[in-house]
């Protein structure tokens, strides 16, 4: 977060993080890659100090922790698209949807 | 002896995990930065925010791209697997007429996909290839090149030409391995031709089956090359799949943000469907298992 550039007007959160770099990434692209590789991090850690047993949800598969990673991450981008395509822009109302998902396929899947 | 249990063995991996960063995983994040900024090149880069997924994901090229691909995929699926299933069903067990079929059956499957491609766009022109001056003689009005129907059955009928033979190599592979045992059973309980294919032919080969429905399935979904070689994506925009258009918006137009958001949708319904048939095989496994 101190790499985001600032101006005179506050932080500019949208601008490069590094002036004329390559790719000119944004800090919430970047926020966006912390944010997985971190999930990915934390959940290979669970999985080695508490390993993962697979049970059989609602899906009739059986899923292990991190199945159920990959299906909450894949259905949250879904979720994402659909509200884009029928509200637009704020996300806002899409990612409260894509926690209750989470949790829904937490518990039942 | 007890085996050593070394969780360090797997720092042996970063090799790999460094190169498969280079090539896959900083590409593809490079995508999804595209996807939230405009550029007109020259490094510049301005934030666009969600701007590019709205508008592809509204977009009525994309929505008319995206049903010509499954139109197009689910064709090809349903002529190619029965099809495939009934030639090795009907292919010699074994022998010389064996060996000669396989050989035959493996040739399209090594012709690289413009070769094919150029090879159909040739064969069925209207001035020089041989199905289009045979089509005239015959008194049909065909041409690939100004009709969209036409364009269309070229593109199946070339495809089911090209990949049919792998689902019928896969389904010949599965039937092999069926016991003879099966059928002397099945002879003894006076069980008819169908009911021999119902009952132990389809489930013996159905694992097989759903590999090759699966390569047909991605192979179709992603096609470029042979399109792009004999119709261009024309007439019009008519066979337009979704890598061509794909293709056309990000280096034709140099539209990079929305290609870029573009290819990310693409990208998850290819993992999506991808995902649905692992899901099916590893859960087969394991239930042929218990």
């Amino acid at each position: 977060m101190l790499s985001v550039p600032r101006t005179e007007d506050g932080m500019q959160w949208t601008q490069p993080l590094i002036d004329s770099g390559w790719m000119a990434w944004t800090f919430p692209v970047a926020l966006f890659f912390y944010g997985v590789g971190a999930l990915l991090v934390v959940f290979s850690i669970l999985a080695i100090r508490f390993p993962e047993t697979p049970r059989r949800g609602i899906l009739g598969i059986q899923t292990t922790r991190g199945d159920r990673l990959f299906l909450t991450l894949l259905g949250s981008a879904f979720i994402n698209l659909i509200w884009l395509y029928f509200f637009g822009a704020p996300l806002t109302g899409a990612l409260v949807i894509c926690l209750l998902y989470a949790a829904l396929v937490f518990r039942w899947v | 002896m007890a085996k050593i249990q070394n969780n360090r063995a797997w720092f042996l991996v970063l090799p790999v995990l460094v190169l498969v960063a280079f090539s896959a995983v900083i590409p593809l994040m490079t995508v999804v930065n595209y996807a939230f900024n405009d550029t007109f090149g020259n490094n510049q880069f301005f934030w666009n925010g969600l701007g590019w997924f709205e508008e592809m994901v509204r977009s009525e090229r994309l929505h008319a791209a995206l049903g010509r691909q499954m139109l197009f995929t689910g064709t090809i699926l349903a002529i190619e697997v029965p099809l495939g299933i009934f030639i090795a069903l009907n292919m010699p067990k074994k022998g010389f007429w064996a060996s000669l079929c396989l050989v035959l059956m493996a040739l399209p499957l090594l012709i690289p996909f413009n070769v094919v491609g150029t090879i159909w766009q040739i064969f069925c022109r209207v001035d020089i290839g041989l199905l289009g001056r045979f089509m005239a003689a015959l008194g049909v009005d065909y041409n690939y090149t100004n009709d969209a129907f036409d364009a269309w059955v070229t593109l199946i009928v070339m495809d089911v030409w090209h990949w049919t033979s792998l689902v019928a190599l896969l389904c010949y592979a599965g039937l092999q391995s069926i016991p003879e045992a099966y059928y002397q059973a099945a002879r003894i309980d006076q069980a008819n031709r169908w009911d021999i294919f119902r009952h132990i032919e389809l489930p013996k080969m159905s694992g097989v089956l759903l590999i090759a429905v699966l390569l047909r399935f991605i192979d179709s979904f992603m096609i470029y090359t042979e399109p792009f070689v004999v119709t261009g994506g024309g007439p019009g925009n008519s066979t337009t799949f979704l890598s061509i258009d794909l293709v056309k918006m990000a280096i034709g137009q140099f539209d990079l943000g929305p290609a870029a958001a573009f290819s990310l949708m693409y990208f998850l319904v290819i993992l999506l469907v991808s995902w649905v048939f692992y899901t099916v095989m590893v859960t087969r496994d394991s239930g042929e298992g218990t």
